[in-house]
């Protein structure tokens, strides 16, 4: 592992937590560097709503002090949060007008903590579409966030002031959540690598939600091993999420070296083709290509499985906001309300069939990974569109951005198997590829993510208008 | 089976939507109409994909309750 420089930009999380381990560097100067850096970029970024830079300092003295800091996996890397997490005293907004009323949150979301007893220090909230229903990284009250490859283009949603702050260089390290694809479009559009783990590994304690049934948290990170360290240092038991599942941890950073030797590795057809960019085709080919991946599978029913993922998430999120809808509908942004009204408004039965077909979907993937370990696809259908834009093409179809940049996402979360989303650097705009394992397989995902960026297939690449 | 919408439920979806805004006290300004039937005609056009697939009576819902 090369040694952290004392500009620690584009350092990763590992290089900084060993350099901070070795004494080469105190974690105060890597987030007082941290800090300074958001300052001078997030006027141009966009991707924090908040900087938390008294508590970060404050944490990061009482690490310096700590004797046995070498324990800590994470020792002084700075993180931020999309602001759906709780930050123990700001109001958690989750993108929103309306949340900036509620009251200051009195402790932080699980993830934080267990993040921060693994020796990161968080440094401030980000930026993301409105209560989440969003792929575009817009948003009407803060601004968008934007992208560092190109300032006029998308940073991808829902969690674009992640994406952005990775991708640009802010931080190494950021957490988000993953509805319907919010972790891997943002990914994919930023040129970094994401986590989506299974539905129910990590706790949504002390998060704002958007589609209980639905939502996943995960990490965002420059490298494939950080993914695996933060990942790793936030799993855990967590009984104050219902639907946190009740497993042992599973470390995932031990098994990076393993590759995918003797994995069976096929690539997606049908759907996840049809529509997909030259660009989205190319990044799939390299990834196959690099991996061995000859064979293609068609997973069934996919249109519908997206189709039933949509209804779900419109009635479950109308429902979610059914009072603010009735009491505060002009605060929201026009755009979302106008889909959350529509939501309320689809009759029951349809969510019911939904949700029937949602377990025959399953059963039906889970059939295939009896022949195969993972499986690669598109992470997004082109690269980043413009900010303000409003349609696109698709296999000939004019289309909306908004609903549609999750295709090839909406369809995988829906039965919440894990993803990596891994980017590959083309030019001028990267664009990513989700490695899709069976429930509780992330280690998969994440050794065939290691082997490719070790083989420079896959890279988070340096913006050139945001280096140096 | 959920009904199609289509050209001809053009009136039936406007009817809809605004006794469904009255019946759950939801606002409905005039200019938020076109956006809010564009998305549940979407939403609709979804729940029918779903709806014409055939699966037997005893399939059961993915959410399992748990006394």
């Amino acid at each position: 592992m090369a040694p952290v420089q004392t500009e620690t930009r584009w350092s990763t999380a590992a290089q900084i937590a060993a350099a901070v381990n070795a004494g080469e560097v105190s974690a105060s100067a890597v987030i007082d560097a941290t800090l300074a850096r958001i300052a001078r970029l997030n006027p141009s970024l966009n991707a924090f709503t908040a900087v938390t830079a008294e508590r970060a300092c404050a944490k990061a003295r009482a690490l310096d002090a700590t004797r046995d800091k070498k324990k800590l996996p994470l020792a002084g890397v700075p993180f931020a949060v999309k602001n759906l997490f709780d930050v123990e005293g700001l109001a958690t907004v989750a993108g929103s007008k309306i949340n900036r009323a509620h009251p200051p949150a009195e402790r932080d979301a699980t993830l934080i903590e267990w993040l921060e007893a693994a020796g990161a220090v968080l440094v401030g909230a980000l930026n993301m579409g409105e209560y989440a229903y969003d792929f575009t990284g817009e948003n009407v009250h803060d601004g968008p966030s934007r992208n560092p490859h190109d300032l006029t283009r998308m940073s991808g949603g829902s969690s674009g002031g992640s994406g952005s702050a990775v991708g640009g260089g802010m931080v190494p390290l950021a957490l988000g959540s993953d509805t319907n694809g919010s972790i891997r479009v943002p990914s994919s559009l930023c040129g970094i690598f994401g986590l989506k783990p299974t539905y129910g590994r990590l706790s949504r304690a002390r998060t704002f939600p958007f589609v209980v049934s639905l939502d996943h948290l995960g990490p965002f990170a420059r490298s494939t091993r950080d993914l695996a360290i933060s990942y790793d240092a936030m799993q855990g038991a967590d009984s104050n999420d219902p639907a946190h599942a009740d497993r042992a941890p599973e470390p995932a950073t031990p098994e990076l070296p393993r590759g995918f030797d003797g994995l069976r590795i096929v690539v997606a057809g049908g759907y996840f083709k049809k529509g997909a960019s030259p660009e989205a085709l190319e990044a799939l080919s390299r990834v196959a290509t690099a991996v061995g991946a000859k064979d293609e599978i068609e997973i069934p029913e996919t249109a519908r499985a997206r189709a039933a993922a949509y209804v779900i998430t419109a009635t479950e999120g109308a429902a979610l906001h059914l009072d603010r809808l009735r009491k505060q509908a002009r605060d929201f942004d026009p755009a979302v309300r106008d889909r959350l009204i529509a939501g309320a408004m689809v009759p029951a039965v349809a969510v019911t069939k939904a949700q029937i077909f949602r377990r025959w979907y399953r059963e039906q993937v889970l059939k295939l990974f009896a022949r195969c370990d993972a499986i690669l696809a598109p992470a997004t259908p082109c690269t980043a569109p413009r900010i303000g834009q409003q349609s696109f093409t698709l296999d000939g179809i004019e289309m909306p951005v908004r609903p549609n940049l999750g295709i090839y996402t909406q369809p995988i979360s829906f039965i919440g198997l894990p993803v990596v989303a891994v980017p590959v650097p083309l030019k001028p705009l990267p664009i990513g590829v989700q490695i899709i394992a069976a429930p509780w397989r992330e280690n998969i995902a994440l050794r065939i993510a290691h082997a490719l960026e070790t083989m420079n297939i896959v890279a988070a690449p340096t913006p050139p208008a945001l280096g140096g | 089976m959920i009904a199609q919408p289509g050209a001809n439920m053009t009136e039936p979806l406007d009817k809809f939507i605004e006794a469904a805004a009255v019946t759950l006290a939801l606002p409905l300004d005039e200019a938020w109409k076109p956006a809010v039937k564009t998305n549940l005609d979407v939403t609709l056009k979804h729940a029918a994909t779903v709806a014409e697939f055939e699966l037997p009576d005893e399939a059961g819902p993915a959410p399992v309750f748990k006394a």
